[in-house]
């Protein structure tokens, strides 16, 4: 009966769209918002895959997308640093602003954009080069180092990674040749090196093993401190660990948004509730 | 009773299995077959004539002895300047349709266009050639001859160009745009890096395509029975050379001939080998 009751609800919600359900009983006041999405929409051509969404993302927080499959999480993440434009025939309108500026703008740089706004993908896409130049090629780009400033540069990177000390010894060896583990905290590690504000992650860990992923959620868990960090995820249980904010998308529309420990322990909508309860998704 | 039928019909597929077969045996044994007997009469025929000779003299008057050093020289020249004339314009369209135009109508149009010219004749080339080139100049020329054989090369590069660049998965593109690089960085740091081999490859296989080209140079290049280095001048080339003695009634012309061959064979071989190698290499990676 429950169920029934929480489907028809789905649908009505979907159809109309009911006001996001915000909690307002945790004080978010003093927290300064490092991106503010306000009335986003979005298309891949005719379809509308991102319906009327506003959304505060936290600086220095890490905040979860979750929601199940197709309902627009990722395509969420493509906008904040403008992926989608690669492609044609994607468009989004509305507001985002990062800091103030106007991420939607045509005048936007992007490639200055994506140098503050990094991001890690769901299958490790290390460059076909050294591991050294796969974090030093991306850093040379945007600053003037000496080459004892840009080894530096690499290792610390390497180090806020949790990789330094597994490749050491085989700086030159190509990027390829490390393990799916690897090679995601390789990702990390170069999108750190260009020294971003945000840092966007798109399911980093759904192609990696239990250990792997451990390590990946710590290091998530350590860049907060330096970074605004938002992720997507299909893992309920990684998203209660690892972020401060959940956002519980579905059909394209925000359903709900709040800190984690609520929106897991008591969700104001029933579509939420079921969800992260395992009813669906 | 259904054992025994069953048994009658797995009979019977068996039989029809090795009639097809045998079928199929026959027709790659034929084919094989002169393919073998084409690279034999060649190495039989080629190595008879191949001595220090041939590479250190010119091409001797009917009865007398000589080389191929001046075609030698003049299939290089040609075949170098036609894939460096060929191979930038081949590498920057291809370029153009895989990571600027992929979604453009004009890619597609040019993609038509330049699987027409993979295909055309290439007597048609040297024709063109001749109009465009020979003509207005008023003499054959080692030059047009280049210009024939780069259009030979352009589509081919194109194509490969293209083909291998699509290979490159977009997530890479992506990645690197992630990071702020702009887009000439990520095809020329990334994109050409991850199809590097392919590429070279599909030079290597225009290098063997033109190589062996006769027909558009003997209406651009003609043939020089001198040492000549003159891209203004006609200039001798292997095929067009192998073309004009193998035709002669002389017998010491028709041993050079079959030299010629064998050195245009030799080299196109060592040319697909390099290519499979690189592509091999490619996969592993």
């Amino acid at each position: 009966m429950k169920i029934a009751a929480a489907n028809a609800s789905m649908r009505s919600a979907a159809s109309t769209s009911v006001p996001v359900a915000v909690h307002a009983a945790v004080d978010t006041k003093g927290l300064p918002e490092k991106v503010s999405i306000r009335n986003l929409d979005f298309f891949y051509g005719a379809s509308k895959a991102l319906k009327n969404i506003t959304l505060p993302l936290y600086g220095n927080k890490a905040t979860a997308f979750i929601g199940p499959s197709g309902c627009g999480k990722s395509t969420l993440l493509r906008v904040l640093n403008r992926m989608y434009d690669l492609y044609p025939n994607q468009r989004a309108t509305g507001e985002v602003s990062f800091d103030g500026e106007d991420v939607l703008s045509p005048k936007q740089d992007l490639n200055l954009l994506r140098s503050r706004i990094g991001m890690v993908f769901q299958k490790p896409t290390p460059f076909p080069m050294s591991i050294y130049e796969n974090i030093a090629f991306g850093v040379r780009l945007y600053e003037k180092l000496s080459r004892s400033e840009l080894s530096s540069r690499v290792e610390s990177a390497l180090r806020r990674a949790a990789l330094w000390d597994e490749v050491k010894d085989k700086l030159s060896a190509n990027g390829l040749s490390l393990s799916g583990g690897q090679q995601q905290r390789l990702c990390i590690a170069r999108t750190v090196a260009v020294k971003p504000e945000v840092i966007l992650f798109d399911e980093p860990c759904s192609a990696l093993d239990p250990i792997s992923t451990a390590k990946i959620e710590e290091l998530i868990d350590e860049l907060k401190r330096d970074y605004t960090i938002v992720i997507v995820t299909h893992n309920m249980q990684q998203a209660a660990r690892v972020s401060d904010f959940t956002a519980f998308m579905y059909l394209g529309s925000l359903v709900e948004f709040g800190p984690t420990q609520v929106i897991f322990t008591s969700p104001k909508d029933q579509r939420t509730q079921d969800y992260i309860t395992g009813r669906f998704g | 009773m259904a054992a025994t039928a069953d048994r009658r019909l797995y009979a019977r597929r068996r039989r029809r299995n090795g009639v097809m077969m045998g079928c199929a045996y026959a027709a790659t044994l034929f084919g094989i077959g002169w393919l073998v007997l084409i690279l034999g009469v060649l190495l039989w025929e080629g190595f008879n004539g191949v001595s220090l000779q041939v590479f250190t003299e010119m091409t001797p008057p009917p009865g007398g002895a000589g080389g191929l050093l001046n075609p030698i020289m003049g299939s290089l020249i040609l075949t170098a300047l036609g894939v460096a004339i060929g191979t930038p314009i081949g590498i920057f369209a291809g370029t153009y349709m895989a990571e600027y135009g992929r979604y453009e109508h004009l890619t597609s149009v040019v993609r038509f266009i330049n699987d027409i010219l993979l295909s055309a004749p290439s007597i048609v080339i040297g024709l063109f050639i001749y109009e465009v080139m020979v003509a207005p100049m008023g003499h054959f020329s080692g030059l047009a001859g280049a210009v024939a054989l780069a259009v030979i090369v352009i589509p081919v590069v194109v194509r490969t160009t293209e083909d291998m660049l699509i290979l490159v998965p977009n997530a890479l593109r992506e990645a690197a745009a992630a990071l702020g690089l702009p887009r000439a960085y990520i095809v020329r740091r990334i994109a050409y890096r991850a199809a590097r081999a392919g590429i070279i490859t599909g030079v290597l296989l225009a290098i063997a395509r033109i190589s062996g080209e006769t027909a558009p140079l003997l209406f651009t290049a003609l043939n020089n029975q001198f040492w000549s280095t003159d891209l203004r001048a006609p200039m001798a080339s292997l095929p067009a050379v192998i073309f004009q003695f193998a035709l002669s009634p002389y017998a010491d012309w028709q041993r050079l001939a079959w030299t010629g061959a064998l050195i245009i064979t030799g080299t196109v071989l060592a040319l697909s080998i390099i290519a499979r190698a690189l592509t091999a290499s490619r996969k592993a990676s």
